[in-house]
């Protein structure tokens, strides 16, 4: 049998409650968790809502979320193949799902 | 269940922010106008210019006597005979003066006995090419120019503005866009009255590219459907030493060249061999060898059964000290360790990946598209690197294009009074953001665009066949059947933020045409030269030693430019 990753993942948009789904994904030894949360909406669930760009430079700083309640970049934290919880950073306005709005104020539209 | 667009007027619309729209931004903010910087992504966070770990080419002749006509003959020569002569001269004439500026502005370019010092990239006749170490050279440069427009209040700056079309004035000339605020789901105008597109190029249409996930094509799909052509869509460069294995987290996939430039390497084989010479180049321990070449020599090692294990090269440091890898790279080295990568003891695996898009939109020397009011600048730009691109003019371009378009829009804004979005204009693309939908579709965008990506990689890669970029036509034209023409909203409500695949949805109706129009015209040039290479038609021919046109005419992709006797075939 080949190794899974368990993704719990938090749900939901700005002042909804807040839903738990958890995802198995493939689990190959080097991968980020990242590459778990693509495959899962290439092959899962495509509403997931993360923001990502650079993919695995660590250079559009744009992945950031918590992983078992700590910050991290989702393209440079490792997947495991373990049940990791993922969730929104809880300091910044909730968007949907694993987006927040991490722009400096100046940077938005409004 | 519309909802009332959020309007924005400005006098110049600057969409894209990579260097090239950043440097407008300030530019047209210098000369005088109010500025709208939108981008689909965070400000200066997304496209090319953050993950530009590489170097930029000026002739500064500080270190050795240079002057731009020796840097614009290198890029003449390497466009293999089709650069526009115009762009590629203002490109290498005003690379000095962007680099110094952004010295000024303290960028922090490497610098050695008190002034910038420079490397020598493949295809330059000697060192022009300035950087930031330790690899920081495109996020240096886009903090640079975010830091110069967080003091300018001028300058307003939006992320998350997905632009779907651009809308044209009375006379046909553009007069600003229709997007959606992706944060909100709210569609939003802007009126302006000059444009400009830095979008930057294509890469997101391939498998494996460097750069980020968020350049699909966009600009090159607004100016087709507002009218624009394009030229020499057919000519992408794949960078040949993308990193393939083992697995890397933290670092761009096109990391090696620096460390060729510093340290040569070796390029082997599966059996450990040296092989680049089989392929007319011999590289004896230095780093000369062009992009086309080496890609190609990799791909037939590869069809000959020498690759490496994962299908592509070996490239080796093994003979360099630690002392000499930690001396030239410092805490690089220690992300590798990170990785388990020892460059002292084992090589790491190589392959081309999509890297940069010759083609785009045709502007003239002061980045003024066909359209009047519609400007453009940086790689979405066509024509000034002709077949292949010399290495390092990729962010010279951004910002020397940048500078200009953005001086052109202001200059072009002061002669217009005002400009208002005409509602019959912008109707079709107000109903798009606006269309609420169909609820009971479903359609898996991220599977869409991954299969896209497999169809461009496997059909569309740097060496073609008829056969191949038939089938790839043929595996386009199906998935716009399944895009079909409405936007579907998955996320529930029309307010709901961050659809995500509602904005795939509006990212493959950008990246599907304009796969289109790169496979189109590669279908069409029957002949190799530079990045596009038909196994097919392995001559390059003088008779194609032209430019091949893109535009949209209801509905169909129409080329022109080939030559009479190619069109026989």
């Amino acid at each position: 049998m080949s190794a899974v990753a368990t993704l719990k993942i938090r749900r939901g948009g700005h002042g909804e409650p807040a839903r738990w789904q958890t995802f198995e994904v493939p689990f190959e030894p080097g991968q980020s968790v990242l590459d778990g949360l693509r495959w899962l909406r290439i092959n899962k669930d495509p509403t997931l809502a993360m923001r990502f760009s650079c993919i695995n430079a660590n250079a559009c700083k744009e992945c950031m979320i918590q992983l078992d309640g700590e910050t991290v970049y989702a393209c440079t934290a490792r997947l495991e193949p373990r049940e990791m919880t993922l969730t929104p950073l809880p300091n910044k306005t909730l968007i949907r799902d694993l987006v927040t709005e991490i722009a400096p104020p100046s940077e938005r539209f409004k | 269940m519309t909802q009332e667009p959020l309007a924005i007027e400005t006098d110049v619309l600057v969409i894209g922010s990579g260097a090239a729209g950043m440097y407008a931004a300030i530019e047209a903010s210098r000369g005088g106008a109010r500025v709208f910087l939108a981008d689909r992504s965070l400000i200066g966070r997304g496209g090319a210019t953050v993950m530009a770990q590489m170097t930029v080419a000026a002739a500064l002749g500080e270190e050795v006597p240079d002057a731009p006509r020796h840097h614009y003959d290198d890029t003449i020569a390497a466009g293999r005979g089709l650069c526009d002569e115009g762009l590629a001269q203002l490109l290498c004439e005003e690379a000095p003066a962007c680099i110094r500026e952004l010295d000024a502005w303290g960028v922090g370019w490497a610098r050695k006995d008190n002034h910038i010092t420079a490397t020598t990239a493949p295809g330059h006749d000697r060192a022009r090419c300035v950087y930031v170490d330790f690899i920081n050279t495109g996020p240096a440069v886009s903090k640079t120019l975010r830091t110069v427009m967080a003091r300018n209040k001028d300058i307003r700056k939006a992320g998350d503005i997905c632009i779907i079309d651009l809308v044209a004035g009375s006379g046909g000339e553009i007069a600003g866009a229709v997007g959606w605020h992706v944060g909100s789901g709210a569609p939003v105008t802007i009126a302006a009255k000059a444009t400009v597109l830095a979008t930057g190029g294509l890469t997101r249409l391939y498998r494996r590219n460097s750069a980020s996930l968020n350049m699909g094509g966009d600009g090159y799909a607004l100016a087709l459907r507002a009218g624009a052509s394009l030229i020499d869509m057919e000519f992408v460069q794949f960078f040949p030493i993308g990193h393939l294995a083992p697995r890397l987290v933290g670092m761009d996939p096109i990391m090696w060249d620096p460390f060729r430039y510093k340290l040569g390497g070796r390029l082997l084989n599966g059996r450990m061999e040296e092989f680049t010479s089989r392929y007319g180049s011999d590289e004896d321990g230095k780093y000369v060898l062009p992009r086309d070449l080496a890609t190609y020599a990799i791909f037939k090692e590869v069809e000959a059964g020498r690759g490496s294990p994962h299908g592509g090269a070996y490239l080796s440091f093994e003979h360099c000290s630690a002392a000499s890898l930690r001396a030239a790279f410092g805490p690089v080295i220690d992300r590798l360790a990170a990785n388990a990568i020892d460059l002292t003891r084992m090589p790491v695996e190589v392959a081309p990946i999509a890297h940069y898009h010759m083609g785009g939109v045709i502007a003239d020397p002061q980045m003024q598209t066909e359209l009047p009011g519609l400007f453009a600048a940086g790689e979405v730009v066509g024509g000034a690197n002709g077949a292949n691109r010399l290495s390092g003019n990729a962010i010279t371009e951004a910002l020397v294009f940048g500078r200009r378009a953005g001086r052109s829009a202001a200059a072009h804004a002061k002669t217009i009074a005002r400009k208002e979005l005409r509602a019959a204009n912008a109707s079709a693309a107000l109903a798009l953001v606006g269309d609420g939908g169909d609820a009971g579709r479903d359609l898996n965008t991220a599977s869409m665009i991954a299969r896209l990506q497999a169809i461009m990689a496997d059909e569309v890669g740097p060496f073609r066949t008829a056969a191949k970029l038939n089938r790839a036509l043929a595996g386009i034209a199906a998935l716009a059947d399944e895009l079909s023409d409405r936007p579907p909203r998955f996320a529930g409500a029309l307010d709901a933020g961050f659809d995500l695949q509602r904005l795939e949805w509006f990212d493959l109706r950008n990246m599907l045409i304009v796969a289109r129009a790169v496979t189109q015209s590669a279908l069409a040039r029957t002949e190799s030269r530079g990045a596009h290479q038909r196994e097919d038609f392995s001559q390059m021919l003088p008779a194609w030693r032209r430019h091949q046109r893109v535009r949209l005419a209801g509905g169909a992709l129409q080329l022109s430019g080939a030559p009479a006797e190619a069109l026989v075939s």
